[in-house]
């Protein structure tokens, strides 16, 4: 099954109606999630956006914020989109399965470590009086920032489902695909992760 | 007091159960209550009853709830949303009869409330969508020529959060009751401060799981359309009702997203105390506005571009000509779906924004216009020296032309900042989006119900019962809603459950005739089905083209097989199968039969559907251990279902050759019928050439 765009039609013997398995189909659809996935991501941010000051004279960015364990998060995390796409490589070239389930589970590692910090700081932040029943400003705090933490929290889940599949049925067609919308979920969550470094944390900082 | 101080059902009690009011508050509006929560519990029985009786419960199961097939989820679609439409529209008779009775009424300001807060929700998220919906999974594939949508299995979830959603409502009837925030729901006032109670709470949910129905079902379409069209079909091939759905779908894409977010954090601040859009601590009510018509405004030209798209075929079938301006159409399409993102503040131009606001976001409203505009000439013209035959889709589409244009119209009277702040929040606006959304997006619905229902069924709908019902929606329509223009410009309220200014009384009672109308026009919809159901022998159309078709979906036989295309088709033309029957090119057999692939049964759309329904419950009654339980049982079967190696099943090729064979043979022993015998029994759905 070919679409318009690139109409080049498959050879007879190729049974013309298995479309589900057409991969170029099957990651078009997750961009097209992710396009979505983006919209929720904007929306929560554009409200975080009108709701900086609305603090209530409860605490704000610079009694909140410790960039120390942030910049921590962030080398965690984008380290972690290198070695998903270095697994990716490896499966690209078809390595061994134990390189590509290697560098996997250091992506899970540094996903959980990720975690860990994440949840960290948000205990410190309620330690100083930083919770979302607080303020405004505080909710759209914990609107926006756990529900990337909830969206890594999902994708390490999603890793670990992997790395069963692949010691239960090897590096199969369907299990790769599923891999291939992984990585680009993680690079996805890298992306917003610099959208919340920039715009919550250091935004937060300068306008807050 | 803290959400983690109730046991273990919760705020679940005996006097949670609608009966309980009866005994300690007997009352007309009790009664009305009562009622409707025991029709709820009488129908439900009832099927339990009749499908046990019939034994049917395996069919069922086989055939309908596992089924992955995009036709049968689009008839599942389809009965959901007129078994909800039959509820909503019940429910607009209760408030007609209210406002009609006042200044004595006999329902309670509060269920009053609960009624227009249901009756919004139901008609937009649980009648509209879903009807759309449906007839999209039904018509589209066949159209663009493929086997199923990109995703069937997401398919079968999208359909079930939906209905589960749906079901909410309808317990929502008979436990606790309905939030009396209206459809749009805006805090502060749905806040826990003014709200303690549960309605609220199953307007969130309710709205949060069907949103993400729909925002899975746009992606679904969209990549459907773009990826999965047949060989030959550029974009400038493909049927009007794609180009429409392909919009649409963009559309819930977008929109989507802002609802769910503005329900869910609704939902924070009522369950966890967050200050999102409280009153005090920092929280900006006007967030929650912009969010909700940044989903609302798309919204509704989510619902009205495919039934705009429903209007182009049947336009151009019924004139038996090639639709006019087909590239107008679909450039104007586009404009209204991008222009659509860019007037979501005219809902609320009173609500202090500065005057140059106001008036960019008037005249882009007014805008939109002028795409709808070239749409109805090109209407006009596919009709002009057409030969138009006079049928039920025909009556739905031209009440459509001349209503909506009043519609429109009025729309463009409201884009005026100035006037707006006259009859803003008056029955003029009521009226306005009524007389958009019936003629618009209902009658468009409904022609497409008649209009397919032979391809998904193999036999015609009664002609004359459909007439009938098309003029009683009509002339209902035009009286339930016209005499509200004129009591909004008297500056009567909307949602008034009483008033004391009997210069608006008249206008009641005309309205309340019409919305009798209306019900008559249900009656018979209904009775049409019946009818058409007991002559269904008499009416088959077997070979598939019963209207002389021009696009795929009526080249193949009625009801259309599991695979759809023995062999996927070709496309030269955008009236694709109008080109090969006029090249003698139609009823061929496929040069080779091959096995088809295709997707097997699947529990985990039914599974998701009672889980998440429990879910739902569970979190608006604040049953905590069984909330957990359920999500986490979601997140087991989801993971579980990426178990399942072998989803896919193969249809041999034997199988569709025998299948092919026989519907061939029996073209070939069908005398082909003029459109002049279009609605008698010798229609068995092979058209004659005529031109």
């Amino acid at each position: 099954m070919s679409g318009n765009s690139s109409s080049i039609s498959k050879p007879p013997s190729v049974d013309p109606g298995a479309i589900h398995k057409d991969p170029d189909m099957v990651i078009f659809g997750f961009w097209v999630f992710m396009m979505s996935d983006l919209i929720f991501f904007g929306v929560v941010f554009a409200i975080y956006i009108t709701m900086i000051g609305a603090t209530a004279g409860g605490p704000g960015p610079r009694e909140l914020f410790d960039f120390g364990s942030l910049f921590a998060q962030t080398m965690l995390l984008l380290t972690s989109s290198l070695t998903v796409g270095i697994a990716t490589i490896t499966m690209k070239h078809q390595r061994s399965q134990g390189s590509f389930l290697f560098w996997v589970v250091i992506t899970l590692l540094l996903g959980l470590g990720f975690l860990t910090l994440e949840l960290y700081d948000f205990s410190e932040m309620a330690a100083k009086g930083g919770v979302p029943q607080r303020s405004g400003y505080l909710s759209a705090f914990f609107g926006l920032v756990p529900l990337h933490g909830l969206h890594v929290t999902f994708g390490c889940l999603w890793m670990l489902v992997m790395i069963v599949q692949v010691l239960m049925v090897g590096m199969t067609d369907l299990v790769k695909l599923r891999f291939l919308r992984l990585a680009l979920f993680w690079h996805f969550l890298d992306l917003i992760w610099i959208g919340i470094f920039s715009v919550v944390y250091f935004g937060g900082w300068v306008y807050g | 007091m803290n959400i983690m101080d109730y046991g273990w059902l919760g705020k679940l009690s005996w006097d949670s159960i609608v009966f309980s009011k009866l005994f300690t508050n007997f009352s007309v509006s009790e009664v009305v209550a009562s009622t409707a929560g025991s029709i709820v519990i009488f129908a439900t029985v009832a099927i339990l009853f009749l499908l046990t009786w019939f034994r049917v419960w395996g069919t069922l199961w086989s055939v309908w709830l596992t089924s992955t097939d995009h036709k049968r989820i689009g008839i599942m679609y389809i009965v959901f949303a007129l078994v909800m439409m039959t509820r909503g529209l019940l429910e607009g008779m209760v408030m007609r009869a209210q406002q009609a009775a006042a200044p004595d009424g006999f329902l309670y300001a509060d269920h009053f409330a609960q009624l227009f807060s249901t009756h919004g929700t139901i008609m937009i998220f649980f009648v509209a969508v879903p009807f759309v919906v449906g007839l999209v999974n039904y018509v589209m594939p066949l159209q663009i020529g493929a086997r199923d949508v990109a995703f069937p299995v997401l398919n079968q979830i999208s359909l079930a959060i939906t209905a589960s959603s749906g079901i909410l409502l309808m317990v929502s009837l008979v436990v606790g009751e309905f939030s009396t925030g209206g459809w749009s729901a805006y805090p502060p006032y749905t806040g826990t401060d003014f709200n303690p109670g549960v309605g609220p709470d199953y307007w969130i949910w309710a709205i949060v799981f069907s949103g993400a129905g729909t925002t899975l079902t746009g992606i679904n379409f969209t990549v459907t359309i773009l990826k999965c069209r047949a060989v030959g079909m550029g974009f400038f091939r493909m049927p009007m009702f794609c180009w429409t759905v392909l919009c649409s779908s963009i559309l819930m894409i977008f929109a989507m997203p802002p609802l769910s977010v503005a329900a869910l954090m609704l939902g924070f601040d009522r369950y966890l105390d967050f200050h999102f859009f409280t009153n005090d601590l920092g929280g900006n009510m006007m967030n929650y506005a912009n969010l909700f018509w940044l989903f609302g405004h798309p919204e509704v030209y989510l619902l009205v571009l495919p039934a705009y798209g429903i209007f182009s075929e049947v336009f151009s079938t019924y004139s038996a000509k090639r639709l006019y301006g087909y590239k107008s159409l679909v450039f104007a399409t586009m404009s209204i779906a991008v222009l659509s993102f860019t007037v979501w503040l005219h809902h609320f131009f009173t609500m202090g924004q500065s005057p140059t606001i106001n008036i960019v976001f008037g005249i882009a409203t007014m805008l939109i216009a002028v795409p709808t505009g070239v749409k109805v000439y090109d209407w006009m013209a596919t009709m002009y020296r057409g030969r138009i035959r006079f049928t039920t889709p025909m009556i739905y589409s031209i009440g459509f032309l001349i209503l909506f244009v009043i519609g429109g119209l009025s729309g463009v009277i409201l884009a005026n900042p100035t006037v707006d702040f006259q009859v803003h929040n008056t029955l003029f606006l009521v009226a306005h989006f009524h007389n958009v959304l019936i003629p618009g997006v209902l009658f468009g619905l409904l022609a497409g119900y008649n209009y397919w229902f032979p391809k998904a069924f193999g036999f015609r709908l009664d002609e004359r019962l459909g007439k009938w019902s098309a003029y009683l929606w009509i002339v209902g329509f035009m009286l339930t809603f016209f005499p509200l223009y004129g009591a909004g410009l008297l500056g009567m309220p909307r949602r008034s459950f009483s008033y004391m200014d009997l210069t608006f009384k008249p206008y009641m009672l005309v309205a309340f005739i019409g919305a009798m109308v209306v019900l008559c026009a249900l009656v018979t919809l209904i009775l049409q089905l019946l009818v058409s159901l007991r002559d269904r022998k008499k009416n088959r159309v077997p070979v598939g083209d019963p209207w002389d078709g021009r696009s795929l979906e009526w080249s193949i036989s009625a009801p259309a097989p599991s695979y759809n295309f023995a062999e996927l088709p070709r496309v030269t033309d955008r009236d694709e199968f109008t080109e090969t029957k006029e090249q003698g090119r139609a009823y061929q057999p496929p040069k080779v039969y091959r096995n088809i692939e295709m997707p097997r049964n699947n529990p985990l759309g039914f599974i998701l559907c009672v889980l998440s329904g429990i879910l739902m419950f569970a979190l608006v009654w604040y049953i905590w251990w069984l909330a957990l339980i359920t999500a986490l049982a979601i997140i087991v079967v989801v993971i579980a279902s990426t178990f399942r190696w072998d989803s896919e099943q193969i249809i041999p090729a034997s199988q569709v050759q025998q299948d092919t064979e026989r519907w061939l043979e029996l073209v070939k022993n069908t005398e082909p019928v003029g459109r002049d015998l279009e609605n008698t029994p010798q229609n068995n759905g092979y058209a004659k050439l005529e031109h």
